[in-house]
């Protein structure tokens, strides 16, 4: 801790030259939102940061409490709006599971499958403005392109393409329509050879591998000090994926892999990434054949009222573990609910990604945690 | 805290918790129960024992009808005690400072007293492989004698297990810092301080980490409103005369 404190205290530095601080945010376009980074600097060098976070802060916990479980549903899309199934999923399989509701089987792949594409457009997203921050002006145009096949599949699921509100306590509102197997198998046919593409502009790409290898190094036992969780975790040699060790919404039933890498640097975390799309392709194939008709929700009374009690419940979000702790008074309303934002948690390890870097590489590393401000401000 | 002694409707009539101690530092409660003389025989200090309601029965009643009328006695998390070598480590190495261990919900979590927190979490850290603090919360309920639960949750990736750690606070007490044991703690614990005004000791930055340095109050406790907020921050600050 005497590193996290030293930001009050310069030390002298070999030249005994002043140390400047620099505001960085919010409003800067890499900073991904309105994210303010305070960076005390010798030189080019960082000798620390600190994050001033809260611009976006809408009390979300607190709006939670003066809603039913119901109406509170669509206000979670709203936090990581990039990857708004996973969130659902997540709040959804929370509630779920306080009030021991069963999902139909149906229901469940339909959410693996949309999930899964989520996590692909979150990938993407992050890849084409993390690229971008670093000066590749090309893979923007693409991942937006491919992204947007991925909205449409949203929005002719449920006439949303960011904030869907796709999932319902105890299941789905929505029947998938005529041809959703079809356009998810025509999607990921299409999208592997595109993910080949990037990593031809990008992986042996001189330019990229000079800016993102050996910057911004976490090690294992770094991210668990920090909690850190989500592909900057596997990144650093953890092969742990909640999909994986905790699965739900049937997970175990899947084929996948757990990309890891061993250094820990933002190349590694690109790496982790594209492998990852990669296996949400796969992962959303499996689940197009696992695809038979059956009831889409499961047996959810009207006016919800889980027994008194309190849950933690997680799941693996694009951006790490996303966690909601439930606590049940037995009436419609919930008592608390608590969010545990993955990036919220990742962003605080920026600092130690940060000492002794460049300035220029402050923006590879903020994209590199890939964070979203809605979500850590909630 | 404009309206400190105005708690709001729904609040579960507390419990208490038995062999609670008097709180220390509550200053500003309005005693609206005294709990420790109807300590329920069930030992449930852990759960939000609402007033009334039957849970799940699902009725045909609005949502509007809240609060439910009075029917039954206050219902309780159904709680099944954990057993288990973790436990039998625990119950050996800290004996009475752990006052529960139970399980709801497949889930594990343990009672403990607010001083001895820390002491586990280290503890469970350093020779249980407990290495990753997932969380650290709270939860206020403002009828009771110590109003706010404070929980940590802790995982552990060799074992692939989650173990919530409970512990109560007198409003104005304070927990120590898990600072020294999981770095994370450093933002959950300001964001528990933002939110509840529970003051982590120990902690080497304790200020607010989303709301403004300067907000008046702390929006997650139970009698500030969905609709309050700083006006006079709001005024000074961004100009804006609201209603």
């Amino acid at each position: 801790m005497s590193e996290a404190t030293s930001l009050d205290a310069p030390e002298a530095t070999f030249l005994d030259s002043n140390e400047m601080v620099l505001n960085m945010g919010p409003q800067h376009p890499s900073t991904h939102g309105v994210l303010r980074v305070i960076l005390k600097l010798d030189g080019e060098t960082v000798r620390g940061t600190e994050c001033v976070i809260g611009y976006l802060h809408r009390g979300v916990e607190k709006i939670a409490e003066n809603r039913t479980y119901v109406q509170f549903a669509p206000y979670v899309d709203r936090m990581d709006y990039v990857a708004a199934v996973s969130n659902a999923l997540g709040y959804c399989h929370a509630v779920e599971t306080t009030a021991g509701v069963e999902i139909p089987e149906r229901a469940q792949v339909v959410r693996v499958i949309l999930a899964e594409l989520n996590r692909i457009a979150s990938h993407l997203l992050w890849l084409g403005t993390h690229a971008l921050d670093i000066g590749a002006m090309t893979p923007v145009f693409y991942c937006f392109r491919e992204r947007e096949e991925v909205l449409k599949i949203f929005e002719k699921y449920c006439g949303a393409r960011l904030t869907t509100h796709a999932f319902r306590i105890g299941g789905l509102q929505y029947e998938t329509y005529g041809g959703f197997e079809k356009d998810c198998l025509a999607f990921c046919d299409w999208f592997l050879p595109k993910v080949d593409e990037y990593e031809e502009l990008l992986t042996t790409n001189r330019i990229w591998v000079g800016r993102t290898k050996g910057i911004g190094i976490l090690d294992a036992d770094e991210c668990k000090e920090y909690g850190v969780t989500g592909p900057v975790l596997r990144a650093a040699g953890v092969e742990w994926d909640l999909r994986r060790a905790q699965p739900y919404s049937g997970y175990e039933n899947y084929e996948f892999d757990i990309p890891t890498c061993q250094n820990g640097d933002t190349y590694d975390r690109y790496l982790v990434r594209m492998a990852e799309m990669r296996q949400s392709a796969r992962i959303i194939r499996q689940g197009v054949e696992k695809l038979a008709p059956g009831p889409i929700k499961g047996k959810v009374s009207k006016v919800l009222k889980p027994a008194v009690g309190e849950t933690y419940t997680s799941i693996e979000a694009p951006k790490g573990e996303l966690g909601y702790f439930v606590v049940s008074d037995g009436s419609v309303q919930p008592y608390r609910i608590r969010v545990r934002p993955p990036s919220f948690v990742n962003l605080q390890a920026l600092d130690r990604m940060c000492r002794g870097s460049l300035v220029a590489d402050v923006v590879a590393i903020i994209g590199t945690i890939d964070i979203v401000l809605g979500e850590v401000d909630r | 805290m404009a309206d400190e002694n105005k708690p709001s409707a729904e609040v579960p009539a507390s419990n208490g918790n038995a062999g609670a101690k008097p709180p220390e530092g509550a200053t500003s409660e309005t005693g609206g129960s005294t709990p420790a003389a109807e300590s329920a025989p069930k030992p449930a200090a852990a759960s939000p024992d609402v007033s009334a309601s039957k849970p799940a029965a699902g009725s045909a009643e609005k949502p509007a009808a809240k609060p439910p009328p009075k029917k039954k006695a206050p219902a309780v998390m159904e709680v099944s005690p954990w057993e288990g070598p973790l436990v039998d480590a625990l119950k050996e190495r800290f004996g009475g400072q752990v006052t529960e261990f139970l399980s709801y919900r497949d889930q594990d979590f343990l009672v403990a007293e607010l001083s001895a927190a820390i002491p586990i979490i280290e503890y469970l850290k350093l020779e249980q492989d407990f290495d990753y603090l997932v969380d650290i919360t709270a939860v206020d309920y403002p009828k009771r004698e110590k109003r706010f639960e404070v929980i940590w949750i802790l995982y552990s990736f060799a074992k692939n297990t989650r173990v919530r750690i409970k512990a109560h606070a007198a409003d104005g007490e304070s927990p120590a810092t898990a600072v020294n044991a999981h770095l994370t703690a450093d933002w959950l614990e300001r964001e528990v301080f933002d939110m509840f005004g529970i003051a982590f000791e120990g902690h080497p930055n304790m200020k607010r980490i989303l709301l403004p340095d300067e907000w008046q109050g702390h929006p997650l406790r139970k009698e500030y409103s969905i609709i309050q907020q700083d006006q006079d921050w709001v005024r000074e600050n961004l100009h804006i005369e609201s209603a």
